[in-house]
Order: structure tokens, then sequence, then C-alpha cells
């Protein structure tokens, strides 16, 4: 379980995140929506340990971020697998050197049992023909299941993705957003996702947290969500046409 | 106070650089890699340039010696200490702060505006150990570069004094090997090595820490070249007072 007490975090004396307490669970994919400009990424990047929160803290299945030593912190980074919101794949190595990477920097495997690993989770992740490939060569939806395969690839605890689905077609995302549940439940690993997309929070949303100008606003699961009478949320969900549309027509008793 | 706080953030990153060594046998892949990139890459570029700077130098020298007194010799006296002093080791890094600093630049830039290095960071990677140190490791090799630069900078003086018609061939060896003082080598290789940090770590800085986008890389590589420049001429003035005077 990851648990945040009080955490706040602020750049220039302007603060972004004010005191976020909430925890998430381990084999549920746990999601953090809200508005551009709400937070969203810099509370992800505050959980990554990319960022130091001013005040508060972040325990990792009882161990506190803030009291583990260098050593300590370095490895439970190796604990964690990230999907950025560009892939982040490293473009001069292809597809089969990207999601070896991690396991070359921290195993002592031998080659060919990283190959295997590697093939295991292409194939996991559909993309078995695609190894020599190098990034630019393939589709965005393809790049984001290759940094799915080289966030899972070392078998992490903890499973963090920003906006996976910023910039595919509504199929693909949906794709992603099943592909990042499945894999949740099979590895029984903890998962938080970035997004403001209405599609994921309706697929996958088990665990809900709406940021609202750094606050944590509301909590919840997909089924609640449509169900609260928060303004900020039912602003948010309600912001697309065709949601309020459904709304409307559910008001109306068609 | 701006520059200070440059300077000092430029310190801190040669910390980090040197702390939490990556795997050795990575380090080891990424090394070769930087050398083919940067050394090997430079080599044609570098050859191309000290041969026409040398012969021009050579031409230069003769169209210069009007007096009939002066011998002739002095064009290859002149040639070997203008080449080896300063075109080889300082003209040639100011060009290599474009190639090699704005390459280094936009690469590391690029992985930053990306979000390549923060990947990096979230694996646990020491990402400037990563990314810096097998450049520095590969820029040890510059002198090497430059040995040759000297060496064919000679040869194109050669080439342009003797087949311009400006002295024979006798006259030129003969100035070439005339009060030759071996630590003038030294003094060059010193430059040399302490240029190949600059030119490894200054665009290394101003890569790693751009903030922005497309646009942003473009205006720190720019900047890298213009830095790199300016290190490298105030360095040249200092070691030259020190090493020389």
């Amino acid at each position: 379980m990851i648990e945040v007490t009080n955490l706040h975090k602020g750049f220039n004396g302007e603060k972004i995140l004010k005191g976020i307490t909430t925890s998430f669970e381990r084999g549920k994919t746990n999601l953090i929506i809200g508005t551009s400009g709400s937070g969203k990424t810099v509370f992800l990047k505050c959980l990554l340990g990319l960022f130091t929160p001013e005040q508060g803290n972040i325990c990792y299945d009882g161990a506190t971020y803030s009291d583990l030593n260098t050593e300590q912190k370095r490895d439970l980074r190796e604990q964690m697998g990230m999907v950025f919101q560009g892939s982040a794949l490293f473009d001069s190595m292809t597809v089969e050197e990207n999601v070896m990477f991690p396991l070359q920097m921290f195993t002592k495997q031998k080659k060919d049992e990283m190959q295997d690993r590697v093939h295991q989770v292409l194939q996991r992740v559909n993309l078995e023909n695609a190894e020599k490939k190098l990034p630019s060569e393939i589709s965005g939806g393809m790049q984001k299941r290759v940094a799915i395969a080289r966030a899972i690839v070392t078998r992490p605890k903890y499973l963090f993705c920003d906006e996976p689905n910023s910039g595919l077609d509504p199929r693909t995302a949906i794709v992603i957003d099943n592909l990042i549940k499945e894999i949740t439940e099979e590895y029984d690993i903890i998962t938080m996702i970035n997004t403001h997309d209405m599609n994921s929070v309706m697929e996958i949303g088990e665990k809900i947290v709406f940021l609202q100008k750094g606050h944590l606003e509301w909590e919840g699961d997909k089924s609640q969500i449509f169900q609260t009478d928060n303004k900020a949320v039912t602003d948010f969900v309600y912001s697309s046409n065709l949601f309020k549309k459904v709304r409307d027509a559910q008001l109306k008793g068609l | 106070m701006f520059y200070l706080d440059d300077i000092g953030r430029y310190f801190l990153m040669l910390k980090g650089v040197f702390s939490r060594m990556t795997k050795g046998s990575v380090l080891r892949n990424l090394i070769l890699k930087e050398i083919d990139d940067l050394i090997i890459g430079s080599m044609g570029i570098t050859v191309f340039l000290a041969f026409f700077i040398g012969a021009v130098v050579a031409i230069q020298t003769a169209l210069n010696l009007t007096n009939p007194l002066i011998p002739k010799q002095l064009i290859g006296f002149a040639s070997r200490q203008s080449i080896i002093l300063e075109f080889a080791p300082t003209f040639l890094s100011v060009i290599m702060a474009g190639k090699v600093g704005s390459f280094i630049t936009s690469s590391i830039g690029t992985m930053r505006v990306t979000e390549q290095i923060d990947a990096l960071e979230v694996m646990g990677i020491n990402s400037l150990n990563y990314l810096v140190f097998p450049k520095i490791i590969a820029m040890l090799m510059y002198p090497f570069v430059i040995a040759i630069a000297m060496f064919v900078g000679i040869f194109g003086a050669y080439i342009a004094g003797v087949y311009g018609g400006f002295l024979s061939s006798v006259d030129f060896i003969t100035g070439l090997q005339e009060e030759f003082i071996p630590y003038h080598l030294v003094y060059a290789f010193i430059k040399t090595f302490i240029y190949a940090i600059l030119l490894a770590t200054i665009p290394s800085f101003h890569g790693y820490y751009m903030k922005g986008g497309a646009l942003e890389v473009g205006k720190a590589s720019t900047t890298a070249f213009v830095w790199t420049t300016v290190v490298i001429i105030i360095a040249n003035y200092i070691l030259t007072q020190l090493l020389l005077s």
C-alpha cells in the first residue's frame, strides 16, 4: 500500500500541492484525475521520488520515503516502473534494447535469460514482431506498449503511468487502459494512473482521486463518480458534451 | 549572481558525474559508442581543417617574408610553431565546440525534453554518470585527434610551401627542425587535455539543465557553443601564462 500524508509541494513560492492525504491499494488501478494545472503530474513525480515534498510523508508498504537513506531510496526506485506521457523510450535503442535496459542495469542475468524475459513481456503487450525496430519506426500506441513492457520487465511493485493514453485514438486508448488493468491484477502491483480521460475513468477507475488546485477534492470509484454531488467533480465529469447529453437523457427518463 | 549560480551548478554537476557509477559492462559500451560519435566522428573534419589551416599558415608566412635577408627556413619554423602551439589545440577546439559541443547539448537536451532523463532517474540510475561520464572518458582520446591534426597541419604547410613554389623541401624540413623545444608539445597537450574536459562537460551542463521544448534545445546548443568557446579562450590565456611565461 502507498500512503500519502499531508503532502505539500511548491515551486518558486507558488504552492502546487496543498496537504494531500490518501492511500492506494495493491492490485488496484488507482486514477489521479483533475483539470490541467491541478497538480496531478507534480503529485505523481513526488510519489516517484523525482520531486522532494516540502512537507508530509509518503509511505511505500510501511517504509517512509523521507526516512530512507540514498541506497534504500535507490532500491525502492528499482521496484518502480514508470510509463511516461511521451513514452520516453531511448531513441537510439531498438524496442528489444529498450525493454532489456532495466535488466542490464539491475540484474546479473545472462544475455539469453534477459532475452527470454524481454520476449515474454513483449508477447504480453502483443509486440512480438517489433523487437528490432527503433521507437521512431513504430506507432504511438506501440510506443506506449513498449513503455509498459519496459516498466514491468523487472517485475516492479509499483507502476506509475502519466497520461498513458494521451495522443492515442479512442480504440487504442481502451486497449492500453485494459492492458494496464490486466497487468495490475496479474502482477499484483499498485498502479497509479495520472489522467484526465473520462473513458479511462469509466473503464479502469477502481480508485479515483480528484485533485483541484492542489487539494484532494474527492475520492471514490468509477460508480461513485457519476453519483457525487461535489460540484468540482461534476463540472469536470460533465465538461464533456457526450457525458452531459447522457446525463440529460437520463434526467429526461429517455 | 546568475553566472555564479551557473558556475556553482556546473561544479555540483561534476560531483554528480563521478558519484554512483553505472554498471561496468553498460558503461564500457557507452564509452565505446561515445568514442565513435565524438572522436572517430570528428576525425574527418579535423584532418580536413588541419590540412588547409597548415597550408594557409605557410602561404601567409611566405607572403609576408619580403626581406631577402630572412631565410626561407623560417616558413617551416613558423608553420610548426603556429600549428603546434595554437592552431591545432586551440583553433580546432573552438571548431570542436561547435561540432562536438552542439551534438552533446542537443542529444542530452532532447533526452531531457522527451523525459528520457526522468526515465533514467525513475529507474534509480544516476543519469549524470550515465550520460556525462562516458563523454568525459571518450574525450580523453581527444589529444590523439589533435596529434593527428598537428601532423596533417604541418604536412599541409609543407605541400603549400614546397609545391606552391615558396621554398624548397630541404628549406622547409630544416626550418621544421630548427630550435625545436619538446616542452612546447607538452604545453600543447596539457592545453588539449583541459579543452577535452571542457568540451565534454560544458555542453553536457547546458543540455542536462535545459528547460522547455525543441526551440530551447536549439538555444541551449548555441549557448553551449558560445560558453565553451569563451571558456576555452580564457583557459588558453591562463594556461599560456602559467606554462610558458
